[in-house]
């Protein structure tokens, strides 16, 4: 009844295929299985974060989605988007201001992070705190995160405007 | 936890899924998942088999058919977002939307598994209940119908008989003289509310001639407020008509749950600290959007 199933993906820009049992999560797939372990496994039930991964660009929870559900679609982990420099602004504002500590929730926060930034370029600390209001982290109690997040949506702002 | 093993089955129409259902006698349908997977992760559920439905084309789309606005099933919380057709159309159902739990969730999460689900702390079935929606079910042969009112009917209990598909909701457009409020107190945002509210009102001038109240995370089910209905009901929703209508939620309320944290007179207490700010909303300012 769970003999494992061929599954293909797009994985970071490449084809990737696993075997896997049907229960396999995404997030398990992509740890196990391609060994692509900056994605994190907290709670397993949508509420941490640790998880997140764009899947055909959106993000989404790689607990809450089964690895063959998840056959045929575009796959970008914290990984993929490091290495293409999609989050290095990001990285570089979450270093100077100590937005980490213990780094377990810092690939979801970068993810959510990253979809909020694409959707509103500037958006108030408000804003910032909702999107987060699925990542947890235990560490450093949310404010130097804001802060990293508001400073890349200002410096970009400001990159982008005309001289 | 990891779930207890399952087997997988795509579905590419509903047909083929209820066949699947039927064959296996412990199925469950797979929409969006963001219910039910963590169900399974925490072996709350353990069925032998998922069918996805999220590849049957016939459940997706958002069209204005008439006077009503079919939300195909499979419609995700974000499309809601995004939709501009439901903004203009559906206004309650886009302003609960951003209620609904945490953005990567509602990216995934679908209306028709809302509803199926029928959890009765949900925004979105008050919302078809407050709209007086039309739940569109299909067992593969027959399409029927059922109004919200009589689709929810005990806790996660719903007019779905067993293998049929909830493939669309039906919603009435909205209307010139039409108001709308929604609002919830929770702990934390994205966190299930402690007690929602979701007002559709028909006005002549500055009369409220019809109300429909929902009301979500004080019952077993999303549960219209009746008796505070009737007291608004033809009024111009003045401060006394509104103090009328609190009273009278006692009685519409009669199995408001309480658990240690928020017990059940406070979760009275505030439902009716949410229908005194909405109403008064309504009448106040009937040109605002509702947020």
């Amino acid at each position: 009844m769970s003999s494992r199933l061929r599954v293909e993906m797009i994985v970071n820009g490449e084809p990737a295929e696993a075997f896997v049992e049907p229960r396999t999560s995404l997030a398990d797939c992509l740890r196990h299985h391609l060994r692509l372990t900056g994605t994190h496994v907290g709670c397993e039930m949508g509420a941490c974060g640790a998880c997140l991964v764009m899947q055909d660009d959106v993000v989404s929870h790689a607990c809450l989605t089964l690895a063959v559900q998840a056959g045929g679609s575009r796959i970008e982990t914290v990984e993929g988007l490091s290495e293409r420099g999609a989050l290095a602004d990001l990285q570089a504002a979450f270093h100077e201001r100590n937005a980490l500590q213990c780094g377990f929730c810092t690939s979801g926060m970068l993810m959510t992070a990253h979809e909020l930034l694409r959707r509103e370029p500037l958006p108030s600390r408000e804003r910032i705190r909702d999107a987060l209001s699925g990542n947890y982290c235990r560490c450093t109690g949310y404010e130097a995160i804001v802060d990293a997040i508001e400073t890349t949506a200002r410096r970009r702002a400001s990159a982008q405007a005309p001289a | 936890m990891k779930p207890s093993p399952f087997a997988y089955a795509r579905a590419a129409s509903v047909a083929e899924a209820v066949a699947a259902f039927r064959a296996s006698g412990d199925a469950r349908y797979l929409a969006g998942g963001q219910s039910l997977i963590p169900a399974l992760n925490l072996r709350l559920q353990a069925p032998e088999l998922l069918i996805d439905i999220t590849h049957i084309a016939a459940l997706r789309g958002i069209e204005l058919r008439g006077d009503a606005l079919r939300i195909g099933a499979l419609t995700r919380h974000s499309e809601i977002l995004a939709s501009p057709l439901v903004a203009e159309a559906a206004p309650l159902l886009a302003a609960a939307a951003p209620w609904v739990a945490h953005p990567a969730i509602r990216n995934k999460g679908t209306l028709g598994g809302s509803l199926s689900l029928a959890d009765p702390a949900s925004e979105f079935p008050a919302v078809a209940l407050a709209l007086n929606a039309r739940i569109e079910l299909d067992d593969g042969e027959r399409l029927r119908a059922v109004a919200a009112d009589d689709f929810f009917r005990d806790l996660y209990e719903t007019a779905a008989e067993p293998g049929e598909i909830l493939t669309a909701v039906h919603v009435p457009a909205a209307r010139p003289g039409q108001r709308f409020a929604f609002d919830e107190l929770a702990r934390r945002r994205g966190d299930f509310a402690l007690a929602g509210i979701a007002i559709a009102g028909d006005f002549e001038g500055e009369i409220a001639a019809r109300l429909r109240i929902a009301m979500f995370s004080v019952g077993p089910t999303p549960m219209r407020a009746r008796g505070a209905e009737a007291a608004l009901t033809g009024t111009r929703l003045a401060d006394a008509d509104i103090a009328r209508a609190q009273a009278a939620l006692g009685e519409d309320l009669p199995d408001i749950p309480g658990d240690a944290q928020t017990g059940a007179a406070a979760r009275l207490h505030l439902a009716r600290v949410l229908l005194k700010r909405q109403v008064a909303r309504l009448r106040d300012a009937p040109e605002a959007r509702p947020a």
